[in-house]
């Protein structure tokens, strides 16, 4: 073959990309394609990234990096003393993007707050019945038993009014299913029975307008000039689609992208020695765990999961998956990081003979077969559930036991789970608010137990009473001892192995800069740029 | 050469060669094929004795040992020649094992399909008023889908693991089976001997597989050592995509899959394991061109 | 001839309600559930659970379920994706340009390297050339593609740095998909350098998908060539005093096509099956990874309807190589 065009391409290439470096667009590697750009019909991670963090903003945000909340479309607020009503008094002359499809005639007002909560919330919504899956974040947060009511007070003031004392609500209303839309053009739209294109061409008032986006390669965005905190450092903005992550970090060696999300955590000793690259790192709100399922025969006796429990090798799994410092072995059914953490308590050191000797006790029989169910894509709480799964696998055959792993899908797997298929499960949590409630009520309850969601079918009357009075309770320290009680009967009980904790990165070109990691895994590059 | 003095008080037909010798010289004139054949019995005894063969057990890690490199490399270690995998178990013990599967899962699917197959073939050929269209419409439906998004179906509707592997793979195989047979047949049944045989009164099932399927064999011969060879691969990407035979079982091609993460650190995990299904795949194929040779007569004198 | 096209044509009917009856029923029997895996990893309580389920006519029973089915299909309504809520037309659209682009990109490199080292390798049975093209195209045809494209990602993109990693084009140039054919796009665009760019991304796709259709094409044009040159008719031509190159060329490989563009047609399946590993690995964004992603979210209207699209491509695909199969052998062409 003649090489003669082939380094021609080459070099055209090369130079191409030389001229083009000047204009310093940002491009991200990031993981997956978005759904879609009507973000409240969503719930994933990678679409609140390309949608709720570019093209939209919230009446409050979370403060870049901490979960603290801070105004953003709402410039203040107040809240009655019965924590009933939330008055917002929005931020005047916030524009929406102009585009070629859409012209704002108008400032951002009340109407597009009461919009965009109407919209989800009144069933008689013009709006409402167009999203033929409802509402999933929005509802699953239990906003329509919350809200009573969103009222335009003048121009620039709206009320919410509560059926309950919700402490998260701020909270709430920064997540990526408040984003307030444009009114006006959901307007036109319906007018001009072109209601899809709310999803297709989305407008917001968030730092990067909408370009352009081409399924599972691309979505272009270019700076909004009249962002409300300032045009973005960053002329343009390329999400890059690369699903697998060899790729995307092939892709940042070569500078095809300046940022890639979600590197393995293998390959962060690598990315720390290249000179070209660095790490942004943070201690995430997860939990990886395997729950045993007390509903089961063996399994519902607790020197069964307490020998399971001895013969895991947590350690080996935790260098194995994540790398030596990527992870922290767990020994609660939370990160450290939060409010209550008992420190007091410790894994058992690894012991054979004890975890036989327990069985033997429980009267398991030599070859007895467990099932565990497993996903067959890794996710960022186990990055490869596969090998996880094998390992407790050879752990747990040196304890006479045979284990017999199930991959599934992701959606199968939390199905047959519910159902109570399964003998041991491995799953994880990621807190989206940054209190232990999050991680006990949904996973741990005698209510979750009852609709299956706690995979361990776990019920302790004790420990629901603690964690339910602690949440009825603001002193934290007087939280945090009904916190340390739970653990520990959690602990007592085994109704899991508590797996790791995982630390998050994000892998960069070393001229990238203002790029700040969020502990809620959301990422935004309202103020990231190339130097 | 033995001395021409001797032959003559032989009888001539004695020294006429049997079809197998005549076979095996047939087959030994294609190097190619020698050399196949050799691998293959080799990944063979591999198969048959991969508990003694295998230095270690293929499902023991050793987790002290996480990725050692081959002996040859920097950091290797004498006691795993080939290297370690992400959990520390012996590369080479996993190979070895995991011919046991490819192997199976080849030659089973390969008569799962085969027999039905040539069947539906026949008959099609045969009955080329109704049934024979019906069935090609059947064929050109599941043909219409394309084999490895079927396979992926297929598995997901019977959930992973190696008999669904075989019976999926079995199943995509099928089409390519009746379609030759039955252009096989086709171009037969206008030939002079088929109207002689008609006419010499052989019933149909005589016509059918004693006067006209031995003769449709050599396309079919070479369609089994193919398709036997791409059940192997097409086992292996059902493993890549992560659908294949379950753990800790050493598949090729779920192990190549598994260790596609660490392609950049530790190339053996990945390399070798493609580099076998290459190899394997390929002596079945080159086995195969050379029992066509020495099947077809009509190639055999044309060489 | 009309009557045979005709004929054909009258032919595909039933396999296409087939085809809808077959991926009605495969996606069905999948087990899982649609809602859990829209949800993703929020919980789903019940009572949505349900309306969703309503909402999707999914509670329905499956009678119903295939009758709605091809009631819309009837109108040409694709439905639209659970996942994205978009069109599934859309989706297709705006995914297929770039598979058939790699496809055909492959095709083309199978094809002409395939005949042409077909053609002499029986022209020169027994030479070194020859035993050359058999061995490399059966090793051709033993490659595990998904292997393939990594070794040659590793050697010439990582390590030599020749070919870019993955994608359809540098991310830099901002091309309008008019066509979706990233080659026709780049040019329309006017923007020096991207077509080069695009064909550049193209090169070690295209080689990967079009490995094991070289080797096929390769081998067979051989067998089937090395078959016609022992016809009389080739004899005959040969003795008339005919040129070499036209015996072989007009009267050879005319002849020698009808099995080659068989298996041609019977590769466009295994083609889109290779593009399914190929786009993975090379994240081409194209209908294969849309397909294998939907069948894992369990998203039925892409699923079927993507499914679908495919088959009936394959169909015509198919039926043209049939129609061409009439066209050079007219015994297959009377004899129904």
């Amino acid at each position: 073959m003649n090489m003669n065009p082939l380094r021609a391409a080459i070099a055209a290439a090369l130079l191409s990309v030389a001229v083009g470096a000047t204009a310093k667009p940002l491009v991200v590697c990031t993981e997956a394609s978005p759904e879609g750009f009507d973000m409240v019909q969503y719930t994933t991670a990678v679409t609140a990234d390309a949608v709720a963090e570019t093209i939209f903003n919230r009446l409050a945000d979370f403060k870049p990096g901490t979960t603290e909340v801070i105004p953003a479309l709402a410039e203040s607020w107040d809240i009655s003393d019965d924590g009933l009503t939330y008055t917002f008094h929005l931020r005047k002359g916030v524009k929406f993007h102009t585009t070629d499809y859409f012209k704002p005639t108008r400032d951002m007002n009340a109407d597009d707050v009461v919009w965009s909560f109407q919209r989800q919330l009144d069933p008689n919504h013009p709006w409402h019945k167009l999203s033929s899956v409802g509402f999933p974040y929005f509802e699953s947060m239990g906003f329509k038993e919350l809200l009573k009511s969103v009222e335009k007070v003048d121009e620039h003031t709206v009320k919410f009014s509560l059926t309950r004392r919700e402490a998260p609500f701020l909270a709430d209303i920064a997540m990526a299913f408040s984003s307030i839309y444009p009114a006006e053009y959901a307007d036109q739209l319906l007018k001009a029975n072109k209601a899809g294109d709310l999803n297709s061409k989305p407008i917001g008032t968030g730092p990067f307008v909408f370009q352009r986006y081409n399924k599972d390669a691309q979505v272009r965005f270019k700076a909004n000039p009249d962002y409300f905190r300032g045009k973005p450092p960053a002329d343009a903005l390329i999400l890059a689609i690369a699903t697998d992550n060899n790729v995307r970090m092939q892709k940042l060696k070569t500078n095809e992208c300046q940022i890639a999300l979600y590197p393995k955590p293998d390959d962060i000793p690598s990315i720390k020695k290249d000179p070209n690259l660095k790490v942004a790192e943070l201690d995430a709100m997860t939990v990886s765990y395997t729950a045993m399922n007390t509903s089961h025969k063996y399994m519902s006796d607790v020197r069964v999961r307490k020998a399971i429990d001895l013969a895991f090798d947590k350690e080996a799994y935790v260098n194995a998956l994540f790398g030596k410092g990527n992870a922290t072995v767990a020994v609660n059914p939370y990160p450290p990081t939060l409010l209550g953490f008992n420190h007091d308590l410790k894994n058992p050191p690894r012991n054979l003979d004890k975890a036989r000797e327990l069985l033997k006790e429980a009267g398991v029989p030599e070859g007895t077969v467990f099932t565990l169910f497993t996903r067959n894509g890794g996710g960022p709480t186990n990055p490869n559930p596969m090998l996880g799964a094998q390992m407790m696998q050879a752990d747990l055959a040196k304890v006479g036991i045979k284990v017999d792993i199930r991959v599934m899908e992701w959606g199968e797997m939390l199905k047959r789970a519910k159902n109570g298929e399964h003998d041991m499960v491995s799953a994880g949590w990621a807190g989206d608010n940054g209190d232990p409630d999050n991680f006990l009520t949904p996973m741990l309850s005698c209510e979750a137990a009852k609709n299956g969601e706690n995979y361990a079918r776990w019920c302790n009357e004790q420990f629901q009473a603690l964690i339910d009075q602690a949440r009825a309770t603001v002193n934290p320290e007087e939280r945090t001892k009904l916190y340390e009680q739970a653990q520990v009967l959690f602990n007592q009980d085994q109704p899991w192995i508590s797996m790791a904790h995982t630390r998050m990165f994000t892998a960069m070109r070393k001229n990238v800069e203002g790029y700040v990691i969020s502990p809620l895994t959301t990422n935004n590059f309202a103020t990231t740029q190339v130097k | 050469m033995s001395t021409p003095t001797t032959s003559v008080a032989v009888d001539q037909s004695l020294l006429y060669p049997s079809p197998y010798k005549e076979f095996w010289q047939a087959f030994s004139r294609n190097k190619g094929a020698v050399a196949g054949l050799m691998f293959m019995i080799l990944i063979v005894f591999c198969a048959l004795f991969a508990p003694w063969v295998a230095p270690h057990d293929p499902s023991e890690q050793y987790r002290d040992f996480l990725l050692t490199p081959p002996v040859w490399l920097e950091g290797g270690q004498m006691q795993f020649l080939l290297g370690t995998d992400e959990l520390g178990r012996d590369l080479l013990s996993r190979l070895i094992q995991g011919s046991r599967l490819s192997l199976l899962i080849g030659l089973s699917s390969v008569v799962m399909s085969l027999i039905p197959g040539i069947l539906l073939g026949l008959f099609a050929g045969f009955f080329p008023r109704l049934l024979g269209p019906t069935i090609m419409r059947l064929m050109d439906i599941m043909l219409a889908l394309p084999s490895l998004l079927l396979a992926v179906a297929i598995v997901a509707i019977l959930g992973p693991g190696l008999i669904n592997t075989v019976i999926a793979i079995a199943i995509v195989s099928l089409p390519s089976y009746v379609r030759l047979t039955r252009a096989a047949v086709m171009g037969e049944l206008n030939r002079d001997y088929v109207t002689a045989a008609r006419l010499a009164g052989a019933g149909l099932p005589r016509l059918m597989f004693i006067t006209v399927l031995p003769n449709c064999m050599a396309p079919l011969i070479v369609q089994a050592t193919l398709s036997f060879s791409s059940a192997i691969l097409d086992a292996a990407a059902l493993g890549f995509l992560g659908l294949g035979v379950q753990p800790p079982t050493p598949e090729w091609g779920t192990m190549l899959a598994s260790a596609r993460d660490y392609i950049e650190r530790a190339w053996w995990v990945v390399s070798l394991p493609g580099l076998t299904i290459l190899l394997s795949v390929l002596a079945i194929n080159l086995m195969g061109d050379g029992l066509r040779d020495a099947l077809d007569p009509k190639l055999k004198n044309a060489a | 001839m009309f009557s045979f096209i005709a004929r054909r044509l009258g032919l595909l009917i039933p396999t296409f309600f087939g085809i809808t009856l077959l991926t009605f029923a495969l996606i069905r029997m999948i087990p899982g559930d649609p809602v859990e895996v829209m949800m993703g990893e929020r919980r789903v309580d019940p009572e949505m659970h349900a309306q969703a389920m309503e909402r999707l006519g999914l509670n329905k029973p499956l009678y119903a379920q295939y009758l709605d089915y091809i009631g819309k299909l009837a109108q040409g309504d694709l439905g639209e994706s659970l996942r994205t809520r978009e069109s599934v037309w859309t989706e297709f659209s705006s995914l297929f340009p770039a598979t058939l682009e790699l496809s055909l990109a492959a095709l083309l490199f199978a094809g002409i390297l395939g005949l042409l080292a077909g053609v002499i390798a029986a022209l020169k049975r027994g030479s070194l050339f020859d035993h050359g093209v058999m061995g490399i195209s059966l090793a051709g045809y033993s490659m595990p593609i998904f292997w393939w494209g990594l070794i040659l990602i590793m050697f010439f993109s990582v390590s030599l740095g020749w070919t870019p990693v993955s994608g359809r084009i540098d991310l830099l140039y901002d091309i309008e998909p008019k066509t979706g054919f990233m080659l026709i796009d780049t040019l329309l665009a006017d923007e020096p350098g991207a077509f080069l760019d695009a064909l550049h991304h193209l090169i070690l796709p295209a080689i990967v998908l079009g490995t094991i259709p070289l080797a096929v094409i390769a081998r067979m044009t051989r067998s089937s060539m090395l078959e016609v040159l022992r016809e009389d008719y080739i004899r005959t031509a040969r003795a008339k005093g005919l040129s070499p190159s036209r015996v072989v060329f007009v009267h050879g490989l005319r002849n020698a096509l009808i099995p080659v563009l068989t298996v041609v047609g019977l590769q466009v399946g295994t083609l889109l099956a290779g593009a399914v590993l190929t786009e993975t690995i090379f994240s081409w964004p194209g209908i294969g990874k849309w397909l294998i992603e939907a069948i894992g979210a369990r998203d039925y209207p892409v699923v079927q309807n993507g499914i679908l699209l495919i088959a009936c491509l394959v169909i015509l695909v198919n039926f043209v190589v049939d129609v061409l199969y009439g066209f050079a052998n007219p015994r297959i062409r009377h004899q129904r």
